[in-house]
């Protein structure tokens, strides 16, 4: 590193952004709260509301925040070392997202191997069989559970095999779009990354299907058991990441569209990128513990 | 040296310069984007949490002062128990720690400011949203959590009221906050030294911050994740922590610690970095062992990954997994081990002088190390059968977390405090705080060890009429420590209005580092250009 780019590190004027960016938390962590109350309580609330309110406060101030964000990148006020910091960020930030879906692996691999397993005696656990559900027999996936519910188990051929074909392709054509970029391609840099953004969006149609099946014709659901439970987090979470991906994605495309990004300042581009990578490789673990094995 | 008068005078002149701009008014501290700001914003947020948790914490004393029960109802006092371990873990300790890291990592690496500080403001302003949620949940229908700060299941799932939703979104914004000041932390590290700073020059307290760090981007998302179990268990019928389902109550308590045991040293690693600055400072020698500390701080941050069972030797684990969890524990007094010892060194045959942060510094070692030692007892897998769940308990991380982590804290702001407003805090008051804490904090604390060995469990509104002696004195001391903390108070409201002498930009005779080579009061941006370090 030479000692010039110490010389001007952008450090920004006081910002109204990440103030509101709390209030909009705040609205949203009262609104959820209360939503969720009411929800499964059958009572009247406003949690909704708020939620929504908390919502839509948050988009303006992402909006709000990111015009702000690309105005400084685009009038050059950024430098080398400030990339850095931004893409070190972004690494940390998927690392921690990392952690966070590693304590839903944890949950499925201590049900799989340990809990299922003791309550149907295994370890020096005899007597907990014989004692509270002498019928139980500890089985993976989980169909019948000691309480009694009864599901079927997801198989992997079909719409999940399909899924996962789509989403490994998307990743592929993802990298193909930053590498036209990097070539200053912008036709091929358009087609790819649309493409991305259509894989991406067919793969939560697939998924929704896949819910939807699960629900009504296999009575897998959030309330039967361990394996349901694994199930519908493990998916619904990688879901939910997918979704966002892929409408930063769309974002970015936006962006492309409006001719922003250069091949050497294109970090809100790589970042995105970055990101649907790391769903697709939660999607293959996840493909092969939760569903195969 | 340059004295602060002559910093005062500039201040007029320098708002013509766009970059000595200081904002005013409200918007100042809404809209920052200042480290030093956002430090100042993190240190009175810890403190007014650190008074509100330590208010409940007197309703739990008042309760305990005599056998029976008599001031508050049962399903109140365990509220009580629930939101002061919450309040203190989540409100002070760790936002105090964040602020010290705000203030001082980039004065002390020769940065301009954080790497990225619009987060940085962002990371700050979700907390009061968070703790306004928590706190608020008390008043709810069914009152607020009640099942102790580890929130086990099944009694924050089948047992706890309906406001366990608030408290699940209020977990997840102080985790978001948590991470966001960690990568802030972390990138400022890596990437916004100053040429020439290197890694094995770096100050300790950047150094621990670095790892602390890390520890935390690695266990809050975990923490999310166990919250977000309860969620779904308690509302959507979700049967992760119930056997009926296929779960185990117990997989909970794995989820957890695997977050609590890295935590806990989340909130004393930076304490030891603080103790590593002080030291040194008023011993006037060097820090003995520098290299060794650092290695030390990582093979402790390393080992928190692989003890988290030891707080579940009762759960009937297999004798196997209670042997590893013994022996990896005991495994993490080698490097504390090495720690204190270098403290000790350091302090041998140094120049020692008294001052205030040198008494706390020096508080610190004797009575953190007696929470330490409490804490290889505990590790001991048949004796911990004995001790679970007891006063003992209570008393062992009291100790590492009041006399530890707390009294670095208070080392820490009387250390700075003359850097941050160029004035030397009262000094009076200061040593009447620092006696009055002394005295009461071992009050309070050294009997729980008494009282727990003979049985009396934690988190009981009522207890035995042989613990009603050593009670009264517990809540005595309890009370006298509340109040000192009072007297930090009025020494910090005097030093928020400037009084006090005019300190020189070294402030302490022995001090060393690029912080004590920048004018007193910081100015409001330093390192605009970064120092070389020789």
């Amino acid at each position: 590193m030479s000692e010039k780019e110490y010389e001007k590190y952008y450090v920004p004027a006081e910002s109204p952004w990440p103030f509101m960016g709390a209030v909009a938390l705040f609205l949203m962590a009262v609104g959820a709260g209360n939503f969720v109350i009411e929800s499964t309580r059958d009572k009247e609330g406003y949690g909704a509301y708020i939620l929504g309110a908390g919502f839509l406060v948050l988009v303006v101030m992402l909006f709000g925040w990111f015009r702000n964000q690309i105005h400084e990148s685009m009038s050059g006020l950024y430098s080398a070392q400030l990339g850095r910091s931004y893409r070190q960020g972004m690494s940390w930030f998927i690392f921690s997202e990392v952690m966070f879906f590693g304590a839903f692996f944890g949950a499925l691999f201590y049900a799989r191997f340990i809990s299922v397993p003791w309550l149907g005696g295994a370890s020096n656990n005899d007597m907990t069989g014989e004692v509270l559900w002498p019928a139980f027999e500890a089985i993976w996936p989980l169909v019948v559970t000691p309480g009694g519910a009864t599901t079927e188990a997801m198989p992997w051929t079909g719409l999940p095999l399909i899924n996962t074909f789509i989403l490994l392709t998307s990743s592929v054509t993802c990298h193909f779009a930053h590498v036209a970029l990097e070539q200053n391609n912008r036709g091929k840099l358009k087609l790819m990354l649309g493409l991305t953004v259509l894989l991406g969006a067919i793969f939560m149609v697939m998924q929704v299907e896949e819910y939807i099946h699960a629900y009504t014709e296999m009575n897998l659901t959030l309330q039967s058991g361990v394996y349901g439970n694994t199930f519908f987090l493990l998916t619904g979470f990688h879901g939910f990441h997918v979704t966002l991906g892929a409408i930063i994605l769309f974002i970015m495309l936006l962006r492309v569209m409006k001719g922003h990004f250069t091949p050497d300042n294109h970090f809100a581009f790589m970042a995105a990128s970055w990101y649907w990578h790391f769903v697709d490789v939660v999607w293959v673990i996840l493909f092969a513990v939760v569903y195969i094995f | 040296m340059t004295t602060t008068t002559d910093d005062t005078q500039h201040d007029s002149h320098a708002d013509d310069h766009h970059e000595h701009h200081i904002p005013y008014g409200i918007t100042r501290w809404l809209y920052t984007t200042n480290h030093k700001d956002i430090g100042t914003l993190y240190l009175w947020f810890a403190f007014i949490m650190f008074l509100i948790g330590g208010a409940m914490a007197m309703v739990i004393r008042a309760e305990l002062f005599q056998p029976g029960l008599q001031i508050v109802e049962p399903h109140f006092f365990n509220q009580m128990t629930t939101v002061h371990g919450l309040i203190m873990v989540f409100g002070a300790v760790m936002p105090a720690f964040t602020g010290l890291a705000n203030w001082l990592i980039p004065m002390m690496i020769g940065a301009p400011d954080m790497a990225l500080p619009r987060m940085n403001n962002w990371s700050f302003w979700i907390l009061p949203f968070a703790f306004l949620i928590l706190l608020s949940s008390l008043f709810l229908e069914g009152g607020g959590p009640a099942f102790g700060w580890t929130f086990y299941a099944p009694l924050s799932t089948t047992y706890s009221a309906d406001s366990t939703a608030l408290f699940v979104f209020a977990v997840h914004i102080m985790g978001a906050s948590s991470i966001m000041g960690a990568i802030n932390v972390i990138v400022t590290i890596f990437n916004m030294r100053a040429p020439g700073m290197t890694w094995m020059k770096m100050p300790l307290f950047v150094w621990t911050w670095l790892i602390t760090a890390f520890l935390l981007i690695a266990v809050m998302p975990v923490l999310a994740g166990a919250v977000t179990m309860v969620l779904t268990d308690k509302f959507f019928g979700t049967s992760f922590f119930d056997a009926a389902g296929g779960g185990d109550p117990v997989m909970f308590q794995h989820i957890f610690w695997f977050f609590g045991h890295p935590e806990v040293y989340i909130m004393i690693l930076p304490a030891f970095g603080i103790i590593s600055a002080i030291i040194p400072t008023f011993a006037r020698k060097r820090l003995f062992g520098y290299a060794s500390m650092v290695y030390a701080t990582a093979s402790i941050a390393l080992l928190s990954f692989i003890v988290w069972a030891h707080h579940m030797f009762t759960t009937g684990m297999p004798v196997a997994a209670e042997l590893f969890f013994m022996f990896a524990t005991m495994l993490i007094s080698v490097p504390t081990g090495v720690k204190i010892f270098n403290w000790v060194a350091t302090m041998w045959r140094g120049s020692m002088t008294f001052e205030v942060p040198m008494l706390f510094a020096i508080a610190f070692i004797v009575l953190f190390t007696i929470g330490g030692l409490s804490g290889l007892m505990l590790a001991i897998v048949p004796v911990d059968f004995q001790y679970h769940d007891t006063y003992f308990v209570v008393a062992h991380f009291h100790y590492v977390l009041v006399t530890g982590a707390i009294f670095s804290i208070m080392a820490a702001v009387y250390y700075w405090l003359p850097k941050w407003t160029g004035k030397m805090f009262h000094i009076g008051l200061a040593k009447w705080h620092f006696w009055c804490s002394l005295i009461s904090v071992n009050v309070l604390f050294f009997p729980m060890h008494f009282v727990g060995l003979a049985g009396m469990p934690r988190r009981i509104p009522d207890y035995a009429l042989q613990f009603a002696d050593f009670n009264k004195w517990i809540s005595i001391g309890g009370f006298a420590f509340g109040l000192s903390q009072l007297i930090f108070l009025v020494l910090l409201i005097k030093a928020c209005k400037k009084q006090g002498e005019p300190v020189s930009a070294q402030v302490w005779e022995g001090a060393e580092g690029l912080e004590w080579e920048i004018p007193s009061p910081a100015p409001y941006h330093t390192f605009e250009t970064p120092p070389v370090v020789k």
